[in-house]
C-alpha cells in the first residue's frame, strides 16, 4: 500500500506541474491538440520510468562528483531512443511535436525525479515514483489539451464535437486557444481551482506585505 | 591472474570518489548510452526512411492532382504513379545501372564522389554542391512524353526552397510549380506555398523563340508569358525562386537534359 502512494501522490496532491510548476515549457507547446498532448505524455512517462529504473539500479556506484552528468547522459540516450521510435512508428505526430520530444532532456521534471528520488531509493519505488509523476504530468497535459482543442478547433482527437461555422455549424473557434498564452491562462486557472480545493497547497507568503505607515499629521 | 569477474568486483568495491572508478563509470555509462542510441537508430532507419519517402510521394501526388487532365492521362496509360528515372546532369542523358528507388539525392549532393563543386559565378541558386545524378518523374504513353516533373532547389531568404517543376510535353510550358519544403518568413516569403501563388505558374513559358531561358519572377505585374508576379514584401524569397529556376533550367541544371530530350525524345 505504501508503494502505491508513490503513484497516487503526484497525481494531484503533489502534482509536478500544478504544485511544483515543472515542465511548463512543453505543457505550453504541445497542448494545442489532444493527440500531441497524449503522445508527449506517453513519451515523457516512458523516459521518466526508464531513467528512474536505470539510475536507481546503479545509484550506489555513481561518483558524487559526476552524478549530474551521468544522469543527463542516461536521460538523453533514452530520449533519443524514444524520438527515433516516434519517427518510425508515429511519423505524422512526431513531425508536429518537432523538437519538443528532444527537449524532454531539459525537462526539469525528469532530472528532478532522478536527483531527488531515484538516487536515494531502490528500483521499485523509483519506477513507481517515475510512473506517478509521469501520470501527474500527463493528467494536466491532457486536461489543458482537451480544453484548447475543444475551444480552439471544436474537435477532440480530431473528431468534430462542436460544429464550427466553417463546417456550417454554430461554433466560432477561439483563435486565442491555438496560441501559447492560452495554455498559461488554463494552467493558472487549474492551479487556482486545485488550491482553492486543497488549501494545504497554499504556500505561506515569503514576505509579509508591509503597509506604509500613515503619514504624520501636521 | 585474477579472473575478469574478480577484477570487476574489485572495481565496484573501490570508493565512489576514487579517480579510476569515476573515469570508469563515466566511460561505461557513455559507452552503454552510445550503444543504445546507435542500435535504435540503425534498426529503425528503414522504417523512418519509408515514412519520409511516403511523405514526399504524397506531396508529388497532391501536385499531380492539381494538373488538369493528368489523372485521366494516367488512367489511359494504365499507371497509378509516375515513372522515376535518373538523369546524368553532365551528359544530359538518362543514367543506367542505378536503381532510382535506392538513390538518395540529398546524400548524393553531400558526397564528393557523386557530386561536383559549382563554380561561384554559375551557382546563382546558392547550392555550393550539386549531385551529378538527379531523379525525374515522367508520364509517357505509347513512347510519347506527356508530362515531366523536375525536382529543383535553391536558397531562399533564410531557408532552402525545394520544389517540383512540372513541364508539359513541349518541355517549354510550365504545368505546375509546387513548393514542398521551405522555411521562409511565415506570412511573407512562406506565401510561395499558397495555392493562389502556385496558380500563377501553369501556362508560363520557360524560353523564348531563340531558346534562351527567360522565365522570371518580377516585381509588380507580370506582362509577358515569361513572367510571374513576385510576392510583395518578400523580394528575396521571390528572387530565390527566380534564381532557382534559372539555375536548374540552365547549363548546370537540367538544360542539357532538356535539349537532348527535345532532340531525341524518350
Amino acid at each position: 500500500m505504501s508503494l502505491l502512494r508513490h503513484v497516487t501522490a503526484p497525481l494531484i496532491a503533489n502534482n509536478p506541474v500544478t504544485l511544483q510548476i515543472l515542465g511548463i515549457c512543453s505543457a505550453l507547446a504541445v497542448t494545442t491538440s489532444l493527440a500531441t498532448a497524449l503522445t508527449m505524455s506517453i513519451a515523457l512517462t516512458a523516459v521518466l520510468c526508464a531513467s528512474a529504473a536505470i539510475i536507481s539500479a546503479i545509484r550506489n556506484h555513481i561518483p558524487a562528483s559526476i552524478r549530474l552528468i551521468v544522469q543527463i547522459t542516461i536521460v538523453a540516450a533514452l530520449v533519443v531512443v524514444i524520438d527515433e521510435f516516434l519517427k518510425a512508428y508515429a511519423f505524422e505526430i512526431s513531425g508536429r511535436l518537432s523538437i519538443f520530444v528532444g527537449l524532454i532532456v531539459t525537462n526539469c521534471l525528469v532530472l528532478g525525479r532522478a536527483e531527488g528520488f531515484a538516487m536515494h531509493n531502490p528500483v521499485l519505488p523509483s519506477v513507481l515514483d517515475g510512473l506517478g509523476n509521469g501520470l501527474g504530468y500527463s493528467l494536466i497535459l491532457l486536461v489543458v489539451g482537451a480544453i484548447r482543442e475543444l475551444l480552439g478547433a471544436g474537435t477532440l482527437f480530431g473528431q468534430s464535437v462542436l460544429r464550427t461555422t466553417a463546417e456550417g455549424g454554430w461554433f466560432e473557434p477561439l483563435g486565442l486557444m491555438a496560441l501559447a498564452p492560452s495554455a498559461f491562462f488554463i494552467l493558472g486557472l487549474l492551479v487556482w481551482a486545485i488550491r482553492s480545493w486543497w488549501t494545504v497547497q497554499n504556500e505561506a507568503p515569503d514576505f509579509a506585505l508591509r503597509t506604509a505607515p500613515e503619514a504624520p499629521r501636521q | 591472474m585474477a579472473s575478469p569477474i574478480a577484477a570487476w568486483r574489485r572495481f565496484l568495491a573501490r570508493p565512489n570518489d576514487d579517480r579510476v572508478k569515476t573515469l570508469g563509470i563515466a566511460f561505461l555509462v557513455a559507452f552503454c548510452a552510445a550503444l543504445l542510441v546507435s542500435t535504435a537508430s540503425v534498426l529503425l532507419k528503414p522504417r523512418q526512411q519509408a515514412h519520409i519517402e511516403a511523405a514526399r510521394q504524397a506531396q508529388l501526388d497532391r501536385m499531380l492532382d492539381t494538373l488538369p487532365g493528368l489523372r485521366d492521362l494516367m488512367l489511359e496509360a494504365g499507371v497509378d504513379a509516375l515513372q522515376t528515372r535518373l538523369v546524368n546532369l553532365e551528359t544530359g542523358s538518362f543514367a543506367t545501372g542505378i536503381d532510382p528507388a535506392t538513390f538518395d539525392p540529398r546524400a548524393a549532393a553531400q558526397d564528393p564522389a557523386t557530386s561536383i563543386d559549382l563554380p561561384p559565378e554559375a551557382d546563382i541558386a546558392g547550392l555550393k554542391r550539386r549531385a551529378t545524378l538527379a531523379p525525374v518523374y515522367l508520364l509517357e504513353s505509347d513512347g510519347e512524353l506527356k508530362v515531366i516533373v523536375l525536382p529543383v532547389e535553391g536558397a531562399g531568404y533564410q531557408s532552402t526552397i525545394r520544389a517540383y517543376l512540372a513541364l508539359e510535353a513541349d518541355l517549354n510550358t510550365i504545368a505546375a510549380l509546387t513548393i514542398y519544403e521551405q522555411g521562409d518568413t511565415p506570412g511573407l516569403g512562406a506565401r510561395i506555398t499558397e495555392p493562389a501563388w502556385a496558380a500563377l505558374w501553369p501556362g508560363k513559358q520557360i524560353a523564348d523563340e531563340t531558346g534562351e531561358v527567360v522565365i522570371s519572377v518580377v516585381r509588380g505585374q507580370a506582362t509577358t508569358p515569361y513572367e510571374v508576379d513576385g510576392i510583395a514584401g518578400a523580394t528575396r524569397t521571390s528572387n530565390g525562386v527566380h534564381n532557382m529556376l534559372r539555375f536548374w533550367l540552365g547549363p548546370y541544371g537540367y538544360g542539357p537534359f532538356l535539349e537532348t530530350l527535345k532532340a531525341e525524345g524518350l
